[in-house]
């Protein structure tokens, strides 16, 4: 379960330009719940997600996962439960590392990392299992720098990497949209199947509607700090891209856009 | 025949300094200036350690532990007082100044009576005859190929590499449940501590302290990091720790010609400093003709 009770939040605090994202923002996860975030730019999105894996400190207001507070928790520690994909590849992989170096060092997460060797000769097999689902063709680069792959590659191995070890939530943020259409789709259904298989509690920024209406059992949109619209269940189940798109259009015009 | 002699057993020894260079650039992505100060650091500290009739080849150990305590300590000012990395290498390479004349005592000491790590009774029995005249080299080719071994290892290692991926990634550190500040302290400590152990080899082999033997020492590091992993990085056979000493070499011998072509040996730094310009210039010419060509293809 992760709860945000009250979080306040505000960007350039004391100057001029001061804007507040989140003013007395509350939301419980259930676990083992995977949510769907969608909302337009500066909607407080991404700050969301930060918020939780601590990247950003809030102004107030508290954070609990699993009834623990994690609100003054580093964000460092927070990230031992949690498996983060970016939007950029890059973020997600170490690009002068091979993929067989990128995988062992994923590998050991949660493990100490001492003067034991990373790359174990008995671990390489599984890390070809891993990849061979994909169907990139990976599982025969091991030796090649993650640099040299392209933009997908490299996600769905930044994907494989935050999942491979027990991790209790999984964080996405917009990590199919700096892909091709085709390859967004190779992601997205390796992410749903990986959730499912894991059970993981799971928050997926996204701009795709589609992605939001097909995968995660509740569907939140968010709109200048607030979740304007939140379905879960049956509701989320009947949601059409087009239901979106109206509440989409209407916040629009509210605002004057 | 001496003069090469002296450009290998330099060369060497600078290899050593550079290899903890090449962690702190190229692996760190940070702009060390502490080497200037961690060098002597090591210098001074066996010196005095030495002349006081402390065993050489413990005074090894004891400057590569003073050394990984100045990297921590650049590493605590840019990580946890938050300043800018090449400030607080700058800050700390200032500080080391006045801590190396105190631990020596003054500007300049010699130790020419005592025994060192190339030259005590017992290397004394083993290198005799026609070997005498290699024995410091021998010496110093025997533990630049134990550091290099060891560095080579810990690359391989868990911890070796996060220092990898706290370079190319600090993200994916944060992403392992890994403090990425204390990964960053490590690599410099690793790489100071390296640093003093090679100015400690260079006292030995000079036979003296000076407070200024550290000017320019972040100068040489970058020249044969940059001029190894240039010229031979690219050769697959040679991995970077090979590249970087043959780099070191390289380096010396062309210091050592232009002086013998005519310069005086108070223009050493001059060198130095447009030799080393010059190598920066050249490898970034080369990147460039190298980015073409593969454009090409």
């Amino acid at each position: 379960m992760i709860e945000l009770k009250h979080i306040h939040k505000f960007y350039n605090a004391g100057s001029v330009n001061e804007m507040c994202l989140f003013e007395d923002f509350s939301l419980s996860i259930a676990d083992g719940e995977f949510v769907s975030i969608v909302g337009s730019n500066g909607s407080g999105k991404t700050s969301l997600l930060n918020i939780i894996c601590g990247s950003i400190d809030v102004d107030g207001g508290q954070i609990l996962v699993g009834g623990e507070d994690i609100t003054r928790k580093k964000d460092y520690l927070r990230h031992r439960n949690i498996g983060r994909v970016y939007q950029d590849p890059a973020k997600g992989t170490c690009a002068n590392m091979t993929i067989l170096e990128n995988m062992a060092l994923a590998d050991n997460k949660g493990k100490p990392y001492n003067l034991g060797m990373s790359v174990r000769k008995n671990r390489i097999d599984y890390y070809k299992e891993l990849l061979q689902p994909l169907n990139l063709g990976l599982e025969d680069k091991l030796h090649t720098k993650v640099g040299a792959l392209s933009g997908g590659q490299r996600q769905a191995v930044a994907l494989l990497m935050a999942t491979m070890t027990p991790i209790e939530m999984l964080i996405l943020d917009e990590h199919t949209a700096a892909l091709d259409p085709k390859t967004a789709e190779i992601i997205m259904e390796l992410t749903g199947r990986i959730v499912k298989e894991k059970h993981l509690t799971t928050m997926m920024v996204t701009h795709n509607l589609r992605y939001a209406v097909e995968y995660g059992d509740r569907l939140l949109m968010m709109h200048q700090g607030n979740a304007v619209m939140d379905k879960m269940g049956a509701e989320k189940q009947a949601l059409t891209v087009e239901d979106i798109m109206g509440v989409f259009n209407e916040i629009s015009v509210e605002c004057g856009n | 025949m001496t003069l090469l002699l002296s450009v290998f057993e330099q060369g060497l020894i600078y290899a050593i300094m550079a290899l903890g260079m090449y962690i702190t650039y190229k692996i760190l992505d940070f702009p060390d200036m502490t080497v200037d100060g961690s060098f002597p650091l090591g210098a001074a500290l066996s010196a005095v350690l030495i002349s006081n009739g402390v065993n050489p080849y413990l005074t090894l150990l004891l400057s590569f532990g003073a050394g990984l305590i100045a990297g921590a300590i650049t590493g605590f000012i840019h990580v946890k007082l938050k300043v800018r990395d090449i400030l607080a290498s700058i800050i700390m390479m200032t500080a080391l100044y006045s801590v190396n004349l105190r631990i020596a005592g003054r500007a300049n000491l010699p130790i020419y009576n005592f025994d060192n790590i190339y030259s005590n009774s017992a290397t004394n029995k083993i290198f005799t005859g026609a070997l005498a005249p290699f024995e410091n080299v021998i010496v110093i080719a025997i533990i630049v190929i134990i550091v290099k071994l060891v560095l080579d290892w810990y690359l391989k290692t868990k911890s070796g590499y996060l220092l990898k991926a706290v370079g190319d990634n600090e993200t994916i550190v944060t992403s392992m449940g890994i403090d990425k500040g204390k990964v960053k302290i490590l690599g410099l400590s690793i790489a100071n501590g390296m640093v003093a152990l090679s100015g400690s080899m260079f006292a030995q082999q000079q036979r003296f302290f000076d407070a200024s033997m550290g000017v320019g020492t972040a100068v040489i590091g970058l020249a044969s990091v940059i001029i190894g992993t240039a010229l031979f990085g690219q050769i697959s056979v040679f991995t970077f720790s090979i590249s970087v000493i043959l780099g070191s070499i390289l380096y010396k011998g062309c210091v050592a010609a232009a002086i013998r072509l005519g310069l005086q040996s108070t223009d050493l730094k001059l060198v130095t400093a447009v030799l080393f310009l010059l190598i920066l210039v050249i490898s970034m010419r080369i990147e460039k003709h190298q980015g073409k060509k593969r454009i090409a293809s």
